[in-house]
């Protein structure tokens, strides 16, 4: 079997508890910076959003640092999601067990992981997050290109500022849902966070959550273990 | 009563400001208690038919607000600067236009600028408390002190008016001299216009006056003379008296029925409503899930299997 969910780093260690390697430092480095930076565009966006969340402009120094400093943060979380992407696309890309998974949202919901078809390193509910994501920082910077005056005023009229500015706005509140929808999950799914903290699951969760990504791990290590060459095809 | 071109001359003593913040009835991103007094509204009045394109208006404006406009380029064309700046609130727009009636060229000369309208644009779209103010009198003006230079003033306004300065970052336009009608005078261009194409007073006297002007130019065959004070922003407190007020757009552009975008109104309003409804709605479906659902815990027997499966034992 292709072991198409399997990324580099990714590691299975046998014992008591079995330990699974899922993010590697750079990759948590990586998550970390673009989740500074997507929580700072938010309380900056959301203070020229609306009048009643103005004064978290204090926060960055002030209205005019909020309008200097809010799209510079925008594109270093574009890169630095940019990177995130090149490293988790192939393992988000839709499965056949994914719709399936999707179908029983109610199993999900009520904790009935047993009535569930196993899946790879992402399932469906992450994978959603992944492309949402994905799509909505591309609209993100470039509707926030058009209207970010300092510098690419002249390249476009008015009438489609304007419309940048208000898709940039619906897009941000759907990002802030879907960044909500991802922290909760983090949070309700207990032994979640410590895959991007120290990088690491417990077996117990690899089994619960990924079982299909966690087989792959087993069978791959043990067919790699006689030569030690990488598993492929 | 007939208007009087000649304002009071300035004063030079006991100089009172009646102008200030309580008489504030829109402040953009925050709300003021209704003022105590209604100050009558004014107006200035643009006779495009009297203007000579002289641009001792543009003069007076730089010079009352002390600003230096760059040296700028010459596009061939009488228009300098060719748009607003930051520095020049206003400018002379020129058109030569070929009346299909009567074969005749006519050069239309209007004196572009701030409208100072009855349901500014640029208020609204506003987000910083207080950087944009508009007086029970009609003036809109912008709080430099407050403003953030995020450009949304421009998008909200229907004229295409405010421009940001790079050198502070600030939102530049007419102020329909504030200043100098806080004590008892008129705008700066008004002051210095040489044919009284630009008069300044009541807005009822301006109408007045607009009424009598518009007569005359019908009577002399401009059959479609009238008062530009558009009813889309709610009227205006800078109207133009034009020779062909059916055709608005032959002036440079005037808009024939402006009025704040509805983009922006579905920025300002419903976006902004249900945006918030639906970034608190979340936190709080969250919440509920989990007093419903618990969390969802590793259990042992997951523990077990795992160890299984990866040969542990």
């Amino acid at each position: 079997m292709a072991a198409y969910d399997v990324e580099t780093g990714d590691a299975v260690h046998p014992g008591d508890p079995v330990v699974v390697d899922r993010y590697t430092a750079g990759a948590r480095v990586n998550h970390w910076i673009t989740a500074t930076c997507l929580v700072l565009l938010a309380i900056s966006g959301l203070a020229l959003f609306t009048p009643s969340l103005f004064f978290l402009t204090a926060l960055f120094g002030g209205g005019q640092w909020t309008r200097t400093i809010h799209p510079w943060l925008g594109v270093v979380l574009f890169f630095s999601f940019f990177l995130l992407f090149v490293r988790f696309w192939k393992a988000n890309l839709w499965r056949s067990e994914d719709g399936s998974w999707l179908a029983h949202l109610r199993d999900v919901l009520t904790n009935q992981e047993e009535k569930l078809p196993e899946v790879g390193k992402y399932n469906a509910g992450q994978k959603v997050v992944f492309w949402s994501m994905s799509i909505l920082i591309i609209v993100l910077i470039c509707t926030g290109i058009v209207i970010w005056d300092q510098y690419f005023y002249p390249l476009t009229s008015i009438e489609q500022k304007r419309w940048a500015i208000l898709v940039h706005s619906v897009a941000a509140v759907a990002i802030i849902c879907v960044w909500i929808v991802h922290v909760y999950a983090a949070i309700w799914v207990r032994g979640t966070i410590g895959a991007m903290t120290r990088g690491q699951v417990t077996g117990g969760w690899a089994w619960r959550h990924h079982r299909k990504w966690l087989r792959e791990l087993v069978t791959g290590r043990a067919e790699n273990r006689p030569t030690g060459a990488k598993h492929s095809g | 009563m007939a208007f009087e071109f000649e304002l009071p001359p300035a004063p030079t003593e006991n100089i009172k400001v009646d102008l200030g913040e309580a008489d504030i009835v829109r402040r953009s991103a925050s709300t003021v208690p209704q003022p105590a007094r209604k100050l009558t509204e004014v107006a200035k009045l643009i006779d495009v038919s009297k203007c000579i394109g002289c641009k001792a208006c543009q003069v007076a404006c730089l010079e009352w607000n002390d600003k230096t406009e760059r040296i700028g380029f010459n596009y061939g064309v009488y228009d300098d600067p060719v748009d607003l700046t930051p520095e020049s609130f206003t400018v002379m727009r020129f058109t030569e236009w070929i009346n299909p009636e009567s074969q005749n060229l006519e050069w239309l000369i209007r004196k572009d600028g701030c409208m100072h309208c009855e349901d500014p644009g640029c208020l609204k779209a506003c987000p910083a408390p207080g950087a944009i103010v508009q007086y029970s009198n009609g003036i809109v003006d912008f709080d430099h002190d407050k403003c953030i230079g995020c450009g949304y003033c421009i998008k909200g306004c229907p004229f295409d008016i405010p421009r940001i300065s790079q050198v502070d970052h600030k939102a530049y336009k007419c102020t329909l001299c504030s200043d100098r009608v806080a004590v008892g005078q008129g705008p700066a261009c008004a002051r210095s216009c040489p044919t009284h194409a630009i008069v300044f007073g009541t807005k009822d006297e301006m109408k007045q006056h607009a009424a009598e002007r518009i007569k005359d130019l019908q009577s002399r065959g401009f059959k479609n003379a009238g008062l530009y004070d558009p009813p889309g922003v709610g009227g205006t407190h800078v109207m133009y008296v034009l020779q062909h007020a059916d055709k608005p757009e032959i002036y440079a552009r005037l808009p024939k029925d402006p009025k704040i975008s509805p983009i922006v109104n579905l920025w300002k309003g419903l976006t902004k409503y249900a945006g918030l409804a639906a970034i608190a709605a979340f936190p709080v479906i969250g919440l509920l899930h989990y007093l419903v659902s618990g969390p969802n815990k590793v259990e042992p027997k997951d523990e077990e299997d795992a160890k299984r499966l990866t040969g542990s034992r």
